[in-house]
């Protein structure tokens, strides 16, 4: 089985559209910096109370998803973890609608039944949302196996953690996605906070190995080496080839959820020094090029802050669901 | 499982050449058995006509059963003379004439008198193998059906390919719809029920089997986390329209890891449809039903119904409405209260109390989630009386909910206590004595009655 027709039709999703801009680096940068705006103002939320539960905030991992949103197709399609906020905004959901789920309101994403792990947006090809560890790998090989039955030539970008990676579900799928040379990308995202191990350098990467699924160790915090390495494991998947294993190497800065403090973190460990932060990476390299001045990148600060606000104030106000809303979504 | 037997009338011993000598020296080709349980099995394909030279060890037919293909072997060199069970023929009883070997010097016509004799005690006359069709043949018309009506409809998991299926349900599927779409899994129940899960949220309607469900327990996040609860996460955005197939339930002699009955784990689950059917008829249109749900659907099967014969309807838009229990039999005295296989003990314990003039009413459920209470209440208005049968663990069983919901509300409707015949509370035991009590047996379900109606056992 494998994916035929290499193109996939585009939908047209605005949102989107405006999310990447023309994809050069000062609209990567503005796109990577509405996660991280987003993520804090999550964070502030659930420090006054008004997100209750677990939140996975994904800051310091926006390169990745940035990068492989920009190495995709509009239509292919993605598929995460419960730390996926990033994932929604970079498939184009809309904030106030992610944000809102957060704080379980009827506006939110899944009208308030789904809480901050269980999003979904199929209208923009984003499948989850996943709060059981691993079960997006194999949900991710069935969106990649509906792609290689109808030959449309889509391509699914499936993340999981370090963590997930020594699920046994993770080894069942790939050995079918190989088998079957599904058009999949699994993107290891590597923030060596498993502490079994898991995240040893390169280590992920050969995850795939016995099954004959190449893998590559990437920079994850740097926007353009995921874009390249995910643009050649994509084509590589639409072209029939098959699966491919992305290990990112990367750091998210705040505990396992804000309900963790990451004790188990060391403090000159928890900020290390060798991997620096995407956005200011970007930030001194578009400054140093000349492509935009300081004032333009503050504009832009202001933009994404106030795209941020509008979101947290309509999930701070949108009504909770109604008491009949409990029994509805539970069958067709 | 390929088993080599090869049956014959004539004593083994005798040599050729006496053979020939004999004034009627004509073999009759005996169905054969694989087990010991084997009572009966279908011819599914003749490998020699009528007329044909035949030597000794040649291959002469594929007989099937519940379990596997086995190849008819000529004991005899000779010709064969006559096929006494055409192709497709069902229920053959095991040690029947299928065939007859004549030697090659004797006249063709001398053992014709004989084959017609044997072809009048054949147990399937040609009108009634029309008419009827086994569960077996019915799930495999049902998906055959919708497959062809549907592209996005296909089937995976183990063996269903290449092997034709673990119970032959898939047979043939392969050849007509190929690999794409009738998928030969790995033995990996966890990651292909998830991958079914994720092909549906694509828009296919995979159609997944487990061997057993007692293997589905490894699925079973996939089942319950991803299945039945992503609509309701989603808000509604997003449906699963997948359906988990394959055997629950008792099976003879396989002990306790290949033979429990979960149906009541299922039905506790909201966000899943779960369908046990009885007949042949509520088999085909039940699946088709399920196949073309937009909810995941968990739809038990029982081993010991696929190669039961019921009447069938040739229809091809034969659906039953999935949570439509069915009156299988009209009774005034007593609620019997039954689904899948124990649907035939019941109404062999009522065809027994009837003989004493009581009548009991028999309920085939068909669906256990959701739960066709109307029926049942409506049933027990009637008779003030019910006992309700399941091969599965009392506690926490179908029968207990159901049990729960008569108290709840039909109190006052109620003439004695409800009483439950179900699994024993063990795991199932392997040795053939203890095996037979752990499950529920006629005999129980009359005595229950009995005791419902305050009669003497």
């Amino acid at each position: 089985m494998a994916a035929a027709n290499p193109a996939p039709p585009e939908s047209g999703n605005v949102r989107l559209a405006a999310f990447l801009g023309d994809g050069d680096d000062v609209s990567i940068y503005r796109a990577m910096l509405l996660i991280r705006r987003f993520e804090e103002k999550a964070g502030q939320l659930f420090g006054m109370g008004l997100i209750g539960g677990f939140c996975h905030l994904y800051i310091g991992q926006e390169a990745i998803v940035v990068g492989m949103r920009l190495a995709a197709r509009e239509s292919d399609q993605f598929i995460a973890s419960y730390r996926h906020h990033g994932q929604l905004l970079a498939c184009g959901a809309d904030p106030r609608a992610v944000m809102a789920e957060m704080t379980g309101r009827r506006g939110g994403l899944s009208a308030g039944k789904g809480g901050s792990m269980h999003m979904f947006a199929p209208e923009c090809d984003y499948y989850g949302g996943h709060g059981i560890v691993g079960a997006q790998a194999s949900i991710g090989a069935g969106l990649a196996f509906a792609n290689a039955y109808r030959g449309d030539g889509r391509v699914c970008v499936c993340f999981f953690g370090d963590g997930a990676a020594d699920q046994g579900q993770i080894a069942e799928t790939f050995n079918m996605a190989a088998r079957w040379r599904l058009p999949i990308v699994f993107v290891i995202e590597n923030n060596r906070a498993q502490p079994s191990g898991a995240g040893r350098p390169g280590h992920l990467a050969r995850r795939g190995a016995a099954f004959d699924i190449p893998g590559e160790t990437i920079d994850g915090m740097s926007v353009e080496a995921v874009r390249e390495a995910g643009a050649r494991a994509i084509e590589r998947a639409r072209s029939g080839g098959g699966p491919t294993v992305l290990e990112m190497r990367t750091e998210r800065y705040r505990g396992h959820s804000l309900a963790d403090p990451a004790k188990y973190r060391r403090k000159d460990e928890t900020r290390a020094s060798q991997a620096p932060d995407p956005i200011e990476r970007l930030r001194e390299k578009i400054l140093s090029s000349g492509l935009a001045d300081d004032d333009h990148l503050k504009r832009l600060d202001a933009q994404v802050r106030s795209i941020v606000a509008e979101a947290a104030e309509y999930a701070a106000h949108s009504p909770e669901p109604d008491a009949a809303d409990l029994d509805t979504d539970v069958l067709i | 499982m390929a088993t080599r037997e090869t049956h014959q009338e004539t004593p083994q011993e005798t040599p050729q050449e006496t053979r020939h000598e004999m004034t009627d020296a004509t073999t009759f080709v005996l169905m054969p058995a694989l087990s010991p349980e084997m009572k009966s099995g279908k011819l599914a394909k003749w490998l020699k006509r009528e007329g044909d030279r035949v030597d000794a060890g040649d291959i002469l037919a594929e007989v099937e059963t519940d379990k596997a293909t086995m190849e008819v072997e000529a004991a005899e060199s000779g010709v064969l003379e006559r096929i006494l069970a055409p192709e497709g023929a069902e229920n053959i009883a095991v040690n029947s004439p299928i065939a007859v070997i004549a030697p090659d010097d004797l006249p063709a016509s001398s053992p014709l008198a004989l084959c017609a004799q044997a072809a009048n005690d054949l147990p399937e006359a040609e009108e009634e193998f029309v008419l009827r069709i086994t569960v077996r043949e019915a799930l495999r018309e049902a998906l055959a059906e919708e497959m062809r009506r549907d592209a996005n409809v296909f089937v995976l998991g183990e063996e269903v390919g290449d092997s034709q299926g673990a119970f032959r349900i898939t047979q043939g599927l392969l050849q007509e719809f190929g690999a794409r779409r009738v998928v030969d899994s790995p033995i990996s129940e966890h990651a292909f029920a998830g991958l079914g899960v994720g092909a549906a949220m694509a828009g296919l309607r995979p159609v997944i089997e487990f061997m057993s469900f007692n293997f589905a327990l490894q699925a079973m996040d996939h089942i319950v986390n991803s299945a039945a609860k992503t609509l309701y996460m989603s808000g509604g955005a997003l449906n699963i329209p997948i359906v988990f197939r394959g055997p629950n339930g008792s099976r003879a002699r396989v002990g306790a890891q290949h033979a429990q009955d979960f149906s009541a784990w299922f039905a506790h689950i909201p966000g899943l449809k779960v369908v046990a059917p009885y007949t042949a008829a509520d088999a085909k249109g039940l699946l088709k039903a399920a196949i073309r749900d937009p909810n995941p659907v968990i739809f038990l099967e029982h081993e010991k119904l696929y190669g039961q014969s019921f009447p069938a309807p040739r229809d091809k838009d034969h659906l039953v409405e999935i949570g439509a229990a069915n009156i299988f039999r009209a009774g005034r005295d007593i609620t019997f209260i039954a689904f899948s296989h124990a649907v035939g003990l019941a109404l062999k314990a009522a065809e027994r109390l009837s003989e004493e003039g009581i009548e009991a009413e028999v309920i085939d459920l068909r669906t256990l989630r959701p739960l066709d209470m109307n029926t049942i209440l409506g049933s027990v208005a009637k008779t003030g009386r019910c006992v309700i049968v399941e091969e599965g663990w009392p506690r926490g069983g179908i029968g207990a909910e159901i049990s729960a919901r008569l108290m709840e509300e039909a109190f006052d409707d109620l003439d004695a206590p409800v009483a439950r015949v179900t699994g024993r509370d063990v795991p199932m035991p392997y040795a053939g004595n203890l095996e037979k009590r752990a499950l529920p047996t006629e005999a129980d379900i009359v005595a229950a009655a009995r005791k419902a109606l305050y009669l003497k056992a």
